[in-house]
This record gives structure tokens, C-alpha cells and sequence, in this order.
């Protein structure tokens, strides 16, 4: 090759290595540029479990606060939030279209345990993130066999095993009765519960009923419950359904001790239809400030968030303690971000998501801290008792988990 | 319903029948050409017009052929799905076993509820296989199947990846697949539709008593277009299944039976490229209605339907066929042959 051939060749090559190197600081993958970051996100705005709708909308309008205020370092959000009805397939046919028809980089809080079970897979076979599912079930917390995917809420199991704990300390000769609906994250919270009670379980659980999402009202599963002689209750339902049972429970005049399963602890979409007056006594486990707690009523966290709503959701109901999760969810997505800096990349996000150390929201309830590590994708483990008592949930007990 | 009953025409003459030959092979070049011109997302919805290509041309031998009106073939589509997905998810049968397997359990069932459906006529024979349709979600989501249906749940399949390392990826290996499939039962269907058995079917549609007379054996021949349709919805089920790689009770309810019905209707009845058409349309319209109005999709995918049903009477195959006829008519200038 002739000199000058030679010389030109190094110099493109140069080139080449310079400008590769200018660029190595910024890394992106599909969905990412200088400009954007293209989230995806799936809710069930319709169908059975709509009444968690509105954490997609809190979500959002937070996503629209960030990005007014100049985004994340320099790059807005692009949050696409898409409904499935809480159904399966329409769940695994969204998140297709949203990772090969609109090509995000990740997709965020999906919610529900039967819709992520269904596309748990496909993420991982496609290496795209699966971040903050929200759910509880215990198996998102699996870093070894499906790395691509990562909870937010306490689990489901731990929570139902702090119930067992407190029945086996405060009603030892408990009959109990269950009720759950009949998926993976029904059965995730019996298997808890089931373990919490250990030997117990067999002689102390008197009668179990289960539900499908598609029926219409539970009050038969309710009334054959009662028909058991039952005094403990443990209420595994979402939303809609505990409304329904709650209300079918004192209206048939039976009064065991309730657990309701924090999934539906929301006095603004639970307890208010189910009727506040037949609410009275139930005990539930929470981790966030409740906005109707008169200790938060002046808290410097609840009253940003209060702001917040005011401005950026204002049909968002402020006594929903679900809008108060979207919110506080949508934070920890917004500091996985952060920390990503101009390496955007799938593998980055994961490796940032996996690396919250003592990460405080100012939702959370004082002494609970987020925190994740390649070993540990649940970000929240701790959680207190409450007790309703038909104006709030009062607070007992200590702070349990990590 | 009077649908046309010669949708199999012989060639005009032999030139025309040349370049009708040529006419198909250019088109299934530029089909077998699409994957590699199109997302691979575009890839995935392509395979899915041809599996329900293949479920509406086994809904259209029983209800435009036989005059059979089913309101439940998402039924049959459900059994074929769980068919494959049980057997690759708990057998570890090989994907493309599964299909046949899948085509012979549907004839079977098929048969069997077409035997007792011999009793019903018209409307009451809809609301049987409404009957059935309806209650198949609930009945795939049954405490005692559990173990082999994964309940609500369902059961996650992987995608087959492409034999002899052919330098192509899983939804173009997917889609050749269910093209070859496809042109298989359509030839299938065709052989069957064109000779004795079709015209059968067609003369118990149009004149059961005469057709008795005539010696045609209506039971027979009802139930086997009860349980031939439900093994092509079955093969489809199957290819379905597949292609999506989740199966789940509440992928086939009573609404999926509903849009078979719709896309044979808008296709056209008693056609077989009717089943092309009506399978683009159950694919497609959906997702343009969807991104015409966020508010009401239902609601323009409706006026869409209505807009096809007022300008299309017989179905898309059957516009095609008069504006043909009308054309052919045209250029053979006043001497006014007949249209095949």
C-alpha cells in the first residue's frame, strides 16, 4: 500500500477511535437518545381491576412534573402508558407492540401478578427491562433465573406471614376462614400465610373459597365463609372484590377479625364503597404514609405530594393512598434514571435499579429505606400493622423486614 | 342468505386460465418476499392474518357452504390452542406435531357436538355454539383442569427457532411455517369444496329436502362439516398458539367466536379467498380503529363494519367477483357473455 494510501487509512482510522471514544461516555439502546427516554408501561385503566388505574395516572402526571422542570439529566421522558384490562394475553400483545412497534428502552410498572407472569418470560428472552412490577408476588424477586425483572412493593408471602405471626400472638385458638382470589398472587399471599402458621395451618384455616376475576360478586363465597363458624378472617382480594366483601360480611352480620391484604388497603377506593362504618376494625399492613393519617396531615413529604396532585392530577382523589404509591414508585424510577447518567443502556438500567443504597422517599413510612443489590431485587421489605378504625388506619406495632 | 355458490369457477379459457397461473405465482412470491420488507413485529401480525385465514375458511365450509351458523368456533380455536401448548409445555412434543394433533382432536370434538347440533336449525343451533363459546373460558379456567391448563395463569410456550440453521429469525420462520400450513388446509379445502362433497353441502344448505331426496345423506354431511371446520379452526388454534407463544382462558372468549363470524361475513360467505379478506380485516381494522380514536375504538371498528357491510353486500370476495365480471363483461364489448 502507498504511503499516502497508508496515511490516509490511519487517519480515518484515528478518526474512527477519536470520535468512538467522544461517544463511549453516551450509550444508548432502542429507545434512548440525546433528547428522550421512551418508556412503556401497562395498566389496567379497564376491567375488573380498574380501580388501579389511577396509579398509571399518578404516574404520569409525575412524568410530566420531571420533564417540565428540564427531565432527567437533559432528556425528557417519553412515558407511554397502555391498558390491558388486566388480562393476560391483551398484556403479552401491549408489551410486544411496546417493545417492537414503539421501541422503548424499558417497560415500567406493569401491574398486576397474572399480567407479569404472562410477559415475565418474553422480557427476559428479549433483555428488556421488566422494572418495579407492581405487584408483590414473591418470584420477582429472582435475580438469578429472570434478571430482567424487579418488584417495588414488599412481598406478598412476608406480609401474609406478618398476619399469621400477629394471630398466633393475639388469638392463638383462632378459627380462620380465607378467601383469595384464584391466580399466582391470591396464592402467593396463602402460601405466606400458610407458612406463617406453620403447623397451625391445617387445624386453624376452617374454610377457604376462591374467586375468579371474571365473576361477577363474591357474596356467595362470603356467605358460605360465615356458614363455617369462622372469627379470624384474612381477605385476599382486589379492590373491587374487598369492597364487595367487606360489605357482604357485615351485611350478613358477620363479624370475625379481618386481615385485608394491602393491595386493597385504600380507604378512598376500598373502604368508602364498601362503607367506612364496615370497615371498623380491619387490620392491614402498610409501608406508606396513608394521606387520611392525621400524623401526616402536616408532613412535609404528604404536603409536596398534596401540592403535586393538586396541580399535576387534580381529579386524582387525595385520599387514595394508591396515588400516593404511583408517586412514590414513579420517584424510584426517576432516581434509576439519574443514576444512569448518558449510559443508557437496557443492561445499565438493571445494573442501576440493582444499586439503590438507603434511597429515601418522603411517602414511605420514617425507617423505611429502599434498598437493592445484584442479590436483592425487592426494594421494599419493611412494613407496619394498621388498624382501621373508620376514619384512618392507626398505626401499631414496629416496623417489620429490613 | 343467498351468497353465491360458484366461487370455484373453471377458467374462461386457456389463455386467461396461463395467466391466472402466472397471476398466483407472482403473488405468493411477493408474499413469501414480506417478511424481509416488513418489522418483524409487522412479521408476527402477518402470521396472525394467516392463522385466522385459516380458522375463517373452516367457519366459512360450515356456516357459508352448509349454511350451519356457528356463534362459537373461538371454542375449537381454544381446544386447538391448548392442544399444542399443553403438549409442548408438559410433553415436550415438537411444535410442529402438535398442529396435526391438534386438527384430529378438533375433528373429533367437532363431530361429536355437530351430532347432537343435527337437531337444531338457524337460530337455535347459534345459540348452542353460543352456549358453547361462552362457557369455554370458564370451563378452561375450572379448578379440576388446572393442573394441565395453568388456570387463569395459562401456560407460556417458547418460540420455536428455525430448522437447519436457516439464516432467518423466529417470526419469519414462524411465518413460513404457517404460510406452508396455511396453503396446505386451503388446498385441502378447496379439493374438498370443488367435488361431491362440496356440492353436497351446498345443496343441504340451499334445499335440505331436496337434497335428501336427491340421496344426499344430511346428517352425515352436517356433522362431518361440523367436525371438518372445527379441525381447520383447530390447525389454526394451534398456529395461533404458537405464534403468540401464551395461552390463556381469557384469549379466547365469547368475542373471539364473534369476530369469526364477522370476518367470514365481511370476507364473503361460501369464498375461500374470502377468508384472505376477512382475516385481514379481523387483524387490522382493530388496530387502525385504535389508532383513529383513543376514546371509542369499538365504535369506529363499528362504523368501519357497517361502512363494508352498505358498500360490500357480499363481502369483500364477492365485490371482487362482480367488479371482475363487470370488467370482464365490459371488455368483451356487446356480446354480453355470461360472468363464470
Amino acid at each position: 500500500m502507498s504511503t499516502r494510501k497508508l496515511l490516509v487509512s490511519a487517519a480515518i482510522v484515528g478518526l474512527a477511535l477519536g470520535s468512538s471514544a467522544a461517544v463511549a461516555q453516551k450509550k444508548y439502546d432502542p429507545g434512548a437518545s440525546d433528547t428522550e427516554i421512551k418508556i412503556g408501561n401497562i395498566m389496567p385503566y379497564s376491567g375488573p381491576a380498574s380501580a388501579y388505574g389511577t396509579i398509571g395516572k399518578t404516574a404520569a402526571a409525575y412524568i410530566k412534573k420531571i420533564n417540565e422542570e428540564g427531565g432527567v439529566n437533559g432528556r425528557k421522558i417519553n412515558f407511554i402508558s397502555v391498558d390491558d384490562g388486566y388480562s393476560p394475553p391483551k398484556t403479552v400483545e401491549m408489551a410486544r407492540q411496546l417493545v417492537e412497534q414503539d421501541q422503548v428502552l424499558l417497560i415500567w410498572g406493569p401491574l398486576g401478578t397474572p399480567p407479569n407472569s404472562a410477559i415475565q418470560k418474553y422480557m427476559n428472552a428479549k433483555k428488556v427491562p421488566q422494572l418495579h412490577v407492581y405487584t408483590g408476588a414473591t418470584k420477582w424477586n429472582d435475580p438469578q433465573h429472570f434478571p430482567w425483572t424487579m418488584g417495588w412493593q414488599p412481598s406478598y408471602q412476608a406480609e401474609a406471614r406478618n398476619y399469621a405471626a400477629h394471630i398466633l400472638k393475639t388469638k392463638p385458638d383462632a378459627k380462620i376462614a380465607v378467601l383469595y382470589q384464584n391466580d399466582d398472587y391470591g396464592k402467593d399471599y396463602l402460601k405466606g400465610f400458610e407458612d406463617g402458621l406453620g403447623a397451625k395451618a391445617k387445624t386453624m384455616i376452617i374454610a377457604k373459597a376462591s374467586y375468579e376475576t371474571s365473576d361477577p360478586t363474591i357474596d356467595s363465597q362470603i356467605v358460605q365463609l360465615q356458614g363455617s363458624g369462622a372469627n379470624v378472617f384474612f381477605n385476599i382480594t382486589t379492590p373491587k372484590f374487598a369492597a364487595q366483601a367487606i360489605r357482604k360480611a357485615y351485611d350478613i352480620g358477620w363479624k370475625p377479625v379481618q386481615y385485608l391484604n394491602s393491595v386493597s388497603a385504600s380507604i378512598g377506593s376500598v373502604l368508602t364503597p364498601a362503607g367506612l362504618e364496615k370497615s371498623v376494625g380491619i387490620i392491614s399492613a402498610t409501608y406508606l404514609k396513608d394521606p387520611q393519617d392525621l400524623e401526616w396531615a402536616n408532613d412535609k413529604g404528604m404536603n409536596e405530594w398534596r401540592d403535586f396532585m393538586k396541580k399535576y392530577y387534580p381529579d386524582g382523589k387525595l385520599t387514595d393512598v394508591f396515588n400516593v404509591s404511583g408517586y412514590g414508585a414513579a420517584q424510584t424510577l426517576v432516581q434509576v434514571l439519574k443514576q444512569c447518567g448518558d449510559n443508557l443502556t437496557r443492561e445499565n438500567v438493571m445494573k442501576q435499579a440493582a444499586n439503590l443504597k438507603n434511597f429515601e422517599l418522603n411517602v414511605l413510612l420514617p425507617g423505611i429505606k429502599i434498598n437493592t443489590s445484584p442479590t436483592d431485587f425487592a426494594p421494599i421489605e419493611a412494613e407496619q400493622l394498621a388498624r382501621f378504625d373508620g376514619k384512618e388506619w392507626v398505626r401499631f406495632g414496629e416496623i417489620i423486614g429490613k | 342468505m343467498t351468497p353465491a355458490s360458484t366461487a370455484l369457477s373453471a377458467p374462461v379459457s386457456a389463455a386467461s386460465g396461463k395467466l391466472r397461473y402466472l397471476g398466483y405465482a407472482v403473488l405468493l412470491l411477493a408474499v413469501c418476499a414480506l417478511p424481509f420488507l416488513v418489522s418483524n413485529y409487522r412479521t408476527f401480525q402477518l402470521t396472525l392474518v394467516l392463522v385466522y385465514a385459516i380458522a375463517l375458511l373452516g367457519l366459512n365450509i360450515l356456516t357459508g357452504y352448509n349454511g350451519q351458523i356457528s356463534l362459537g368456533h373461538g371454542a375449537f380455536y381454544a381446544i386447538g390452542a391448548y392442544v399444542a401448548a399443553i403438549l409442548m409445555d408438559k410433553f415436550g412434543v415438537p411444535y410442529y406435531l402438535t398442529v396435526p394433533v391438534a386438527g384430529v382432536v378438533c375433528l373429533g370434538v367437532g363431530f361429536l357436538f355437530g351430532l347432537p347440533a343435527l337437531r337444531l336449525e338457524g337460530l337455535y343451533l347459534a345459540l348452542a355454539t353460543f352456549g358453547l363459546g361462552v362457557s369455554m373460558p370458564q370451563l378452561l379456567k375450572d379448578k379440576h383442569l388446572e393442573h394441565w391448563t395453568g388456570g387463569v395463569q395459562g401456560i407460556v410456550i417458547l418460540k420455536p427457532d428455525p430448522p437447519f440453521g436457516l439464516p432467518i429469525n423466529q417470526d419469519q420462520w414462524l411465518y413460513y411455517f404457517t404460510l406452508a400450513v396455511m396453503l396446505l388446509m386451503f388446498l385441502l379445502g378447496w379439493n374438498l369444496l370443488r367435488g361431491r362433497v362440496g356440492r353436497s353441502l351446498i345443496a343441504i344448505r340451499d334445499q335440505p329436502i331436496a337434497a335428501e331426496a336427491m340421496g344426499v345423506n344430511n346428517a352425515l354431511y352436517k356433522s362431518l362439516a361440523f367436525g371438518v371446520s372445527a379441525m381447520f379452526t383447530g390447525v389454526a388454534g394451534a398456529l395461533g398458539a404458537i405464534a403468540v407463544q401464551f395461552v390463556a382462558p381469557d384469549s379466547f372468549n365469547i368475542f373471539l367466536s364473534i369476530t369469526f363470524l364477522i370476518g367470514i361475513v365481511i370476507g364473503g360467505l361460501a369464498s375461500i379467498p374470502g377468508a384472505i379478506y376477512g382475516a385481514l380485516f379481523i387483524q387490522f381494522v382493530p388496530n387502525i380503529a385504535d389508532q383513529l380514536s383513543k376514546a371509542a375504538p369499538w365504535a369506529i371498528y363499528g362504523v368501519f363494519m357497517i361502512g363494508f357491510m352498505y358498500v360490500m353486500p357480499v363481502g369483500v370476495a364477492g365485490a371482487i367477483r362482480i367488479a371482475l365480471a363487470r370488467i370482464r363483461h365490459r371488455t368483451k364489448g356487446g356480446g354480453g357473455s355470461q360472468k363464470s
